[in-house]
């Protein structure tokens, strides 16, 4: 039976891992995803999960304990935040490049230096390019929601890939909500178990896994990912649906979710919790006859493009928020990566919310606002203080 | 073909004979063996194979790094220069 209960982002995210009936745990506490590890090890403690809890001494030993795990046909999950995602950098790729469907929780937190324990999504974005499918939750439900979902995408054979499910650290970590539990055996027959035909520990077969890749074959390894990336988006949108008609909830077509956009002619792009606030800001607007819209990129990786172009083919003004700067082109990757798909259209950036500066409603509208004056190509950062 | 994680399905290493690569030999005296395992635990190849209710070394694959020599408790096991 499935049940409501009051509880965390990370809460959700632990009981989602605890649904899916994780075989191998390793994680290394960080602020503000300590209370995920904690709540999987209590699970463990308790016997309301049978899993092996890995302790480490370090991020870049968790997700390399879940690669040795998960290299054996084990289901595996960890989680981490900021600092904790950023050391574990250069084994994310190898996770990617083995194929191995690992499913991690990020709390999106912003990165040091000055040391900064709030949102924004500098770490998860900074790692864009490990090849890990990134999905970016709204609230805790979606949370839960796409843990689950996470699973079933990253042993899909066609996919194969790791899966990064980021919310916003505190928004969502650290606020408690209301989300229903599905039930555990429905759960369980959804995702599936978890029987690799690639890597596997079995002493009667073996193989070897992580081998060198010399230049006659690491282009084509490297090709193959990309291709898993290609296959995933049809992949997602199958899970999305599939999901929806098992549990009764769907998050857009599992790529992106629109909002009021076939009325509007300004639009905002954004991810994560913020697009709550936006929804809010729509909705009082329309009210007063003003219409606006909203495009969430729920998949930022991989990135649905033909999807993002086909759902702003009619909009002429296209605001894209970024909780993320990169340096030294004063944009946000979001827009980095949007721009040039959507060159017909005016576009323009926002650098919102870093290192936890709130972004409330009046900055929406000012967003709003600025989208439809402004030059193409123009980038402002909401909420600055005069210097 | 890559495969999904250039993952290697056919042994590559093994069917290589790498005893080849060896400088030294070890020889194993049986008689003097007293079982102990010591060279069966320390082998970092595990060449160190029982038949028959006595070690013998596998020389296909024996690097020849002389652990073995080393760690046995009874000397059992001398070396000599690998002629070619």
């Amino acid at each position: 039976m499935s049940k409501v209960k009051i509880i965390t982002g990370t809460s959700a995210a632990a009981e989602a891992a605890r649904l899916c009936d994780v075989d191998v745990i390793s994680a290394y506490p960080i602020t503000p995803q300590t209370t995920c590890v904690e709540k999987l090890a209590e699970f463990v403690a308790n016997g309301e999960l049978d899993a092996e809890f890995i302790k480490v001494e370090s991020e870049h030993s968790a997700i390399s304990a879940c690669i040795g795990a998960s290299a054996t046909g084990a289901r595996t999950f960890t989680a981490t935040s900021s600092q904790g995602l950023a050391l574990m950098h250069e084994v994310l790729f190898i996770a990617s490049g083995m194929r191995l469907p690992i499913v991690m929780m990020n709390a999106n937190r912003a990165l040091s230096a000055p040391i900064n324990i709030w949102n924004d999504q500098q770490d998860s974005i900074s790692q864009r390019d490990t090849g890990w499918i990134q999905i970016y939750a709204a609230d805790n439900q979606e949370t839960l929601d796409s843990i689950i979902q996470a699973f079933k995408i990253a042993e899909n054979e066609k996919v194969l890939l790791p899966v990064m499910v980021n919310l916003d650290g505190f928004i969502l970590t650290h606020t408690v909500e209301p989300v229903e539990l599905p039930d555990e055996e429905e759960v369980r027959d959804f995702v599936g178990i978890y029987e690799p035909k690639h890597a596997y520990l079995d002493p009667d077969r073996p193989i070897t896994q992580g081998p060198v890749g010399v230049p006659s074959c690491y282009m084509e390894s490297k090709y193959n990912v990309q291709n898993a990336m290609n296959n995933a988006e049809k992949v997602i949108m199958d899970v999305n649906e599939e999901f929806a008609k098992k549990f009764g909830r769907k998050y857009g077509n599992g790529l992106i979710e629109t909002y009021n956009i076939e009325n509007a002619e300004t639009v905002l792009v954004a991810m994560g919790s913020v697009c709550g606030t936006i929804k809010e800001v729509i909705d009082d607007l329309k009210q007063e006859g003003k219409e606006y819209g909203l495009l969430r990129i729920r998949t930022y990786r991989p990135l649905p493009i033909n999807h993002i172009r086909e759902a702003l083919k009619n909009t002429k003004n296209i605001a894209i928020l970024d909780k993320d700067i990169t340096f030294g082109m004063n944009k946000g990757a979001v827009y980095i990566d949007l721009a040039g798909f959507l060159k017909d259209k005016k576009t323009t950036n926002y650098i919102v919310g870093l290192g936890g500066r709130d972004i409330r409603q009046d900055d929406i509208k000012e967003i709003m606002k600025h989208a439809e004056k402004a030059e193409d190509g123009e980038t402002k950062w909401m909420g600055l203080k005069e210097q | 073909m890559v495969t999904v994680g250039t993952i290697i399905y056919e042994p590559g290493n093994s069917t290589n004979k790498t005893g080849s690569w060896r400088v030294f030999k070890p020889i194993m005296d049986k008689d003097k063996c007293v079982m102990c395992e010591n060279c069966f635990i320390f082998c970092p190849e595990g060449c160190i194979k029982e038949k028959d209710g006595k070690f013998e070394i596998d020389y296909d694959y024996c690097k020849g790094c002389l652990i073995c020599v080393n760690e046995c408790p009874v000397k059992a096991i001398s070396s000599i220069r690998e002629e070619k």
